[in-house]
């Protein structure tokens, strides 16, 4: 039994400096397969927060040698059954001193670049690129400032695949329909800011994560040296969905950056138009309920399930429910102006009015509701200019 | 010897417990009360623990199998909750219960009816909490930590319940901490000074106080959340002009204390066992006390690490960061004492030992995750990932959990005179020693390439170490179904057990007979 005390005791420590050692030695893109270790970045931050991570992972693998084995040492060789007879001091004030001054000299040590880095991430200054990011449940906002030009950013992964009826492709739950796009070598500014409950937007590979917090607007920044596509998540629990509001940032040159900005503002100016020409074309009952039922599930699925049922009480059932099958009015504005302090977002800017109308209109008629109503785009409009 | 019959021949003129249920329900006897906490604790272990399995099962594989994500939100919440306040803190509280009069040579707790009260409030707690789980809007799903305003306007209407449920709770904890003051500082033996307290007693002293100064935050912490819900208050919603960062403040104030609340006592236990095995006295008593009291006062001063991603202000991170780090200190001088006890000791390793030496060598381990953590620009990177659920995992699982474990092994012959069987406790070190790596470990990997914590379904390259982790965690969980059946096993068919069926031990509870009285120390023992 005693040797094989001592032989399983060790396995923390082999376990360790396995884990040492697969992180140092491993080749940069085999980790990039199985990744074990935290990523270098693409910004001169992330990479210092990579060496302070590190160095202080290596002065922690120093320490535990020197400790676990001292420790080990004593397991084997001072034990009852070699015949080891107890020593009795208990007590050495010198070596007391030494134990306790010389961690204190490393974590001074330590604490020297981690300040340094710290007190670079702070300085937010002089910003290139402001751009405001928005927390929504489950969703990202991203807004370009004095460039007119925002949109949401939703998961793009199919229904399908979460539900393991098709299979995952290559960035399962990492893609989204439109991803943050900015330029590289610009120190772009990120405020962030959430419009429910807490979220934290996070990108490994420029080394920022701030929470995004309802009322107050949070500062971080990023200067990304190499063009590519980094993936993120949101890191604080903000409810159901929280594991399905992924970030992917699209960093490009300047000049394709650019270009992209001016598509971005042509495609917001078509969308405009085809928005106004929706609003104003007739639309037939049946055209609608389509229409209706592809923003419904994009849209409000999430909380109020596909069959309509919701999860009440957090979520209400729209299965006959007051508003749904009550005043048309009251249905158009809580979907206009959504419900403050609640789960139910203000879907005004985010649906033109023909969605508006006809996601109100799928509800009324949808699940057994048979209001045989039709809410026009029209309708819509007019409600919002009250 | 002579002392110990004395007191059994005196115990028979005193009255034994009662029979049948009132026994338990009425009972003011401190060993009686710590048994029902003990009983208790494990319940709420076992209870905890499944839902860690159904957490485990949900993220055996990538995409959604079981149950969905609003439900795996209950569990990690629920999960959470039960294993800090029903298991860990029950448990602490039903070994310093039995141990802590026998210890200091008292007959009973200070205050042994309050003692009943404590305990029996504990049940209704949790049953509320658990009920939760069968109303409308299940059971609370905003993490164990509850920020606002996720657990405020966006809540289920269970909230209230929880709510209830953690001022129970928190009733109890406040109460059994008084009673612990109130008996280390009134019930000692003559002669039993402060500086000759086992140290048990002493990390259960500043336990105490760690508990009176931080559960009242608590409380008040989900007081402000009541009135947010209730009566139209707005101190955590900035839409009425408050602070959503408000409410991290006061929980992590009440949340740091707390982790030690649930480490401290388990240092004591260590600090216990180490030196039977080694049957060497403990290495640096007194800086053994003084490095628990730094750690307990600096517990304090560095509630905002937790918070190093909301936006403080440089000052602020800085000074948190410095004063997290400076923890380290007094927690590196208290291993270096355990290990300076081991060196050039006479050590076997019985069940009790292992436990104990595993704590020691995965403490560290978390203690060292612990220290990345703490490096505030580095922890941008950790923070609200899988890595740093390996370390809280590391500190509470191997720490606070197998901490009371080696107690229950070590001092199960005193409390029910007989031995548990020594191969099958070996059994269970093991195969709960490779169990708790195979869950634990892995998950500083997913932590560092990029995993958040508390999501039902992940990316793909998280999935072979989330495999490995599903696997360790159903072969701990089972480890202790085993260690249930060994304890039951000790209690009902187990050899007798002697006095101090320990040859290292030392201690005024191994004075007594094993099992010990009903009632011991009626007169105070001498003490040289
Ligand atoms: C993030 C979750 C969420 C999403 C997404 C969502 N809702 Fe809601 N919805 C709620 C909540 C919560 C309420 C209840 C608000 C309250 O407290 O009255 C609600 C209420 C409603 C009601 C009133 C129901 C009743 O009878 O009381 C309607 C109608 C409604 N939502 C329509 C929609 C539509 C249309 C969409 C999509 C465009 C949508 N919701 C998307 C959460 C959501
Ligand atoms: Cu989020």
């Amino acid at each position: 039994m005693d040797t094989s005390v001592c032989r399983w005791l060790n396995a923390p420590l082999s376990r360790l400096l396995q884990a040492a050692l697969v992180l140092s030695l491993l080749p940069q893109d085999a980790a990039a397969e199985i990744p074990l270790n935290m990523p270098v970045g693409v910004t001169d931050i992330s990479r210092s927060v990579y060496d302070l991570h590190m160095t202080i992972f290596w002065i922690c693998v120093a320490i535990a040698v020197v400790v676990f084995g001292v420790m080990f040492w004593s397991i084997i060789h001072h034990r009852k059954s070699k015949g080891a007879k107890a020593a009795h001091f208990h007590e050495n004030t010198v070596v007391e001193i030494i134990w306790t001054l010389i961690p204190m000299a490393i974590l001074i040590a330590m604490a020297i670049p981690a300040t340094a880095t710290l007190v670079k991430m702070y300085d937010t200054s002089d910003a290139e690129v402001d751009i405001q990011v928005t927390g929504y449940q489950w969703k990202w906002h991203y807004k370009y400032l004095d460039q007119d030009v925002e949109f949401f950013s939703n998961l793009s992964t199919p229904r399908e695949q979460i539900e393991n009826t098709a299979e995952k492709s290559e960035h399962y739950l990492l893609e989204v329909d439109n991803a943050l796009v900015i330029p590289t070598g610009k120190k772009v500014r990120f405020l962030i800011t959430s419009n429910d409950v807490i979220h934290s937007w996070w990108v490994p590979h420029l080394a920022v994560k701030k929470d995004a917090i309802p009322g107050f607007i949070n500062e971080s920044w990023a200067i990304v040296n190499e063009p590519g596509v980094y993936r993120g998540q949101c890191a604080e629990l903000c409810g159901k969905d929280h594991g399905f509001m992924p970030i992917v940032v699209d960093a490009r040159s300047p000049e394709d950056y650019q270009q992209w900005l001016l598509a971005k503002q042509e495609e917001k100016e078509q969308q405009a138009q085809q928005a106004a020409a929706a609003t104003a074309r007739t639309w037939t009952h049946e055209e609608l309920m389509a229409e209706g039922e592809k923003v419904y599930a994009r849209a409000c699925a999430a909380c109020h399930q596909p069959s309509g049922a919701g999860m009440p009480p957090v979520f209400p059932s729209l299965i006959k429910s007051p508003i749904t099958t009550g005043d048309i009015n009251a249905h158009i504005d809580i979907v206009v102006r959504g419900k403050p302090g609640t789960a139910m977002q203000a879907f005004g800017n985010q649906l033109t009015p023909a969605e508006v109308a006809a996601v109100v209109t799928y509800e009324r008629n949808a699940w057994g509701n048979d209001t045989g109503d039709t809410v026009t785009p029209t309708d819509v409009q007019e409600h919002n200019a009250q | 010897m002579d002392a110990a019959s004395d007191i059994a021949h005196e115990a028979q003129h005193h009255h034994g417990p009662a029979s049948g249920l009132s026994r338990w329900v009425f009972t003011t006897n401190h060993k009686d009360i710590g048994t029902l906490y003990m009983w208790f604790s494990f319940l709420m272990f076992l209870t905890g623990g499944s839902m860690a399995l159904v957490i485990r099962a949900e993220l055996f594989q990538p995409g959604l199998q079981l149950v969905d994500p609003g439900f795996f939100n209950q569990m990690t919440t629920m999960h959470g909750l039960i294993m800090v306040f029903g298991a860990v803190m029950p448990a602490f509280v039903g070994l310093a219960n039995w141990l802590i009069p026998m210890m200091v040579g008292a007959p009973d707790m200070a205050l042994p009816r309050m003692n009943n009260l404590s305990f029996w409030i504990l049940p209704f707690a949790f049953t509320m909490l658990l009920m939760t789980l069968f109303m409308d809007g299940g059971a609370p799903n905003f993490g164990w930590t509850f920020y606002a305003p996720l657990s405020t306007q966006y809540a289920p209407p269970t909230v209230n319940y929880f709510i209830f449920g953690v001022h129970l709770m928190g009733i109890s904890s406040i109460m059994g901490a008084i009673n612990v003051i109130a008996t280390i500082f009134n019930m000692r033996a003559p002669g039993m000074t402060l500086m000759k307290m086992p140290l048990f007693v002493w990390t259960w002293l500043i336990t105490a106080f760690l508990l009176l100064a931080a559960m009242p935050v608590l409380a008040c912490v989900v007081t402000m959340m009541l009135f947010d819900i209730n009566f139209g208050t707005s101190f955590f919603n900035a839409a009425g002009g408050g602070d959503p960062v408000l409410f991290q403040h006061l929980f992590w104030f009440f949340g740091h204390p707390e982790v030690y609340i649930m480490i401290l006592p388990a240092f004591g236990i260590v600090s216990q066992i180490i030196p039977t095995f080694s049957r060497k006295p403990l290495f640096g008593y007194a800086s053994m006390v003084y490095a628990t009291a730094s750690i307990a006062l600096l517990s304090f001063i560095v509630w905002a690490h937790h918070m190093f991603t909301v936006g403080m202000p440089l000052a602020g991170e800085l000074f948190f960061m410095y004063a997290t780090m400076l923890i380290a200190v007094p927690t590196g001088v208290k291993v270096f004492n355990w290990i300076s006890t081991m060196f050039r000791g006479s050590l076997t390793f019985e069940t009790p030992m292992l436990f104990a030496i595993a704590f020691i060598v995965l403490f560290t381990i978390g203690g060292f995750s612990g220290l990345m953590l703490a490096i505030s620009p580095a922890d941008f990177q950790y923070h609200d990932t899988y890595f740093v659920v390996a370390h809280f995992h590391y500190v509470l699982v191997p720490g606070a959990v197998f901490a009371i474990i080696a107690a229950v092994y070590y001092w199960l012959p005193k409390w029910c005179g007989r031995m548990y069987d020594e191969r099958l406790g070996k059994i269970h070190f093991w195969w709960s020693f490779i169990g708790l790596n195979l869950t634990f470990f892995p998950m500083h990997f997913i932590g560092l390439a990029g995993m958040p914590r508390r999501i039902p379904d992940y990316a793909l390259q998280f999935a072979d170490f989330n495999m490995l982790a599903s696997i360790g965690g159903f072969v701990f969980g089972f480890a202790q179904v085993f260690f249930l059946f060994i304890v039951i096993r000790c209690i009902t068919s187990g050899e007798k057990a002697a006095a101090n069926p320990w040859e290292g031990a030392e201690g005024l509870e191994w004075t007594l007979p094993s099992p010990a009285p009903y009632h011991s120390f009626g007169t105070p023992p001498k003490i040289d």
